[in-house]
């Protein structure tokens, strides 16, 4: 093994392997290569020196440049604060209807409400805002507990049914489930509520579903079944249904109540984003 | 000039030769891991789950929820905007594997818990499209009619999942593995009941217990919405200001 062999064709050296009689010629490797392997190594060695590169006993070489994932983030976070301090501020100070009334407020709130509504809204109430069965259409003009500024910022603020203190809450009884009235009374009650907005079930007496309707719920959705917002009972007149108004679903509501829930938003966003968010929603389409 | 024909011709001294090379790798990239400070930082709150939400994440494994979505939010300006704050080693300590994924074709769920109510994650399991439109997940509706008792899961011995996981490290008690069934049960139930309250002695009493689906019996949608409602609300996230540098909280 200690003497070159030399292929007799090409003239170049081989590596002493053999197969089959055919040798292994040794050529260099391309100097290009070569080039790029050694810089590589040079670039290793520069990289160990500026950023975290080795395991000691206790902790690592941390590098010249001091880079950390967690320090990027804090100083990354803090200067999106910074961006967006003046018109946050101003946002706070403002109230909602002037964020309403000054234009480039208004542009500010909205931009920044679009996002916070797809990640923490629109999973219920749809991307377009337009609800979904017992989510409520945030486009139109049909609120349970009002669709004015100050109505959408509080709702928001406090959720429904949640957390909050001041949670948005009232308690339908469960007509059926709760045995205070029985099927035929039940299937009355729709029967009259369904024929508010057009509708009928056969078989209901709306007449005698019209006094039941008087003892039993007009002092939540008022005498003309127009609904209480204060109350958070809904219009019933209308054909704008939460959970359908199809006379099963209508009979399902009064057989088992309906709790729908909001979270409290309050603690979980900033100030700044709830107010831009009751902005958002009421400039939607059907604020009042 | 050929040294190497030594290892060439020795099957022995060549597969000595590359235990060698590959643990001098496993000691400088492996080992660090198990001792420096910054890779195994100790987090306040974070306990081993409950024997219903250990179902859960054992349904969640077995329908392939990973493969969707992840639960690792990366120290990255516009995750830690839309999820909160970024992942600490420590919130996945007791998951054995863990679910960090590394494909999101839905979002992100390492904080979901407590994000949405249990009606929505019922609806949402049941017809996914039914609340958002646009979805491309599928649809489960057959949990929320799988009893957790007949469930290939937790069927007859729920404490031998715990038993399999404190093996491997996680610090469940004697008394956790035993009564296994109990708590898995009362979690669903009554938040007032003795067993309830059991159940909260034993796992602290941030722990979730309510009626999760909705439904009278124990299925499979109780444990994996049990589950969902605990994903990143075990750390206090106030308790570490340095580490969640956003207005976040649950």
């Amino acid at each position: 093994m200690g003497t070159k062999k030399v292929d007799e064709v090409t003239g170049v050296e081989t590596t002493g392997h053999v197969w089959d009689g055919i040798a292994e010629l040794n050529n260099p490797l391309p100097r290009w290569w070569v080039w790029t392997f050694w810089v590589c190594i040079i670039w290793a060695v520069g990289y160990w020196i500026v950023y975290p590169a080795w395991p000691l006993i206790n902790s690592y070489t941390p590098g010249i440049f001091g880079y950390s994932e967690r320090a990027v983030i804090v100083k990354d976070m803090a200067k999106l604060k910074a961006a967006r301090a003046e018109s946050a501020k101003k946002l706070l100070g403002a109230s909602l209807e002037d964020i309403k009334n000054d234009p480039k407020l208004l542009n500010f709130a909205r931009a920044m409400a679009k996002p916070a509504f797809g990640d923490n809204c629109a999973a219920c109430h749809g991307t377009g805002a337009s609800g979904s069965k017992g989510y409520p259409n945030l486009n139109d003009d049909d609120w349970l507990w009002g669709g004015t500024l100050d109505d959408i910022y509080t709702t928001i603020k406090v959720g429904a049914r949640d957390k909050s203190e001041d949670t948005r809450t009232n308690d339908m009884p469960a007509f059926g489930k709760d045995d205070i009235l029985d099927k035929k009374q039940i299937t009355d009650v729709a029967g009259f509520v369904l024929s508010l907005s057009g509708g009928k079930i056969d078989g209901a007496d709306i007449a005698a579903g019209k006094v039941l309707f008087e003892e039993n719920c007009s002092s939540c959705h008022g005498e003309d079944a127009k609904g209480v917002t204060e109350l958070g009972a809904p219009n019933l007149t209308d054909k704008i249904w939460l959970y359908g108004g199809d006379a099963a679903t209508v009979i399902e509501t009064i057989t088992d109540a309906r709790k729908g829930r909001m979270p409290t938003w309050e603690g979980r966003l900033s100030p700044a984003m709830i107010k831009a968010l009751a902005v958002y929603v009421h400039t939607l389409g059907g604020g009042k | 000039m050929f040294k190497h024909e030594v290892f060439e011709k020795n099957s022995i001294l060549l597969t000595l030769g590359i235990l060698i090379a590959v643990a001098i790798g496993g000691i400088v990239e492996i080992v660090p891991l198990f001792y420096l400070g910054s890779t195994i930082e100790k987090v306040e709150g974070v306990r081993p789950y409950t024997p219903l939400e250990l179902a859960g994440r054992n349904i969640y494994i077995r329908e392939g929820c990973y493969l969707c979505h992840s639960q690792m939010i990366r120290p990255l300006r516009d995750e830690v905007e839309r999820y909160g704050p970024y992942s600490l080693a420590a919130e996945s300590k007791y998951d054995h594997p863990f679910q960090w994924g590394s494909k999101r074709t839905g979002p992100d769920l390492a904080r979901v818990g407590g994000k949405y109510s249990d009606a929505w994650h019922r609806e949402h399991m049941i017809n996914p499209r039914g609340i958002v439109p646009e979805s491309v997940m599928p649809g489960y509706p057959f949990l929320a009619k799988a009893l957790l008792s007949e469930s290939n899961i937790a069927a007859n011995d729920m404490s031998a999942h715990l038993r399999v996981n404190a093996m491997v490290g996680v610090p469940y008690t004697a008394d956790m593995i035993k009564m296994a069934e109990t708590d898995m049960k009362a979690q669903a139930g009554d938040p007032d009941s003795d067993e309830a309250e059991a159940l909260k002695g034993r796992y602290g009493e941030k722990v979730n217990v309510r009626n999760f689906d909705g439904s009278p019996e124990l299925t499979e949608l109780d444990a994996l919405i049990a589950y969902l409602q605990v994903l990143g609300t075990m750390v206090d996230f106030g308790l570490y200001k340095d580490k969640a540098p956003v207005e976040w909280q649950r």
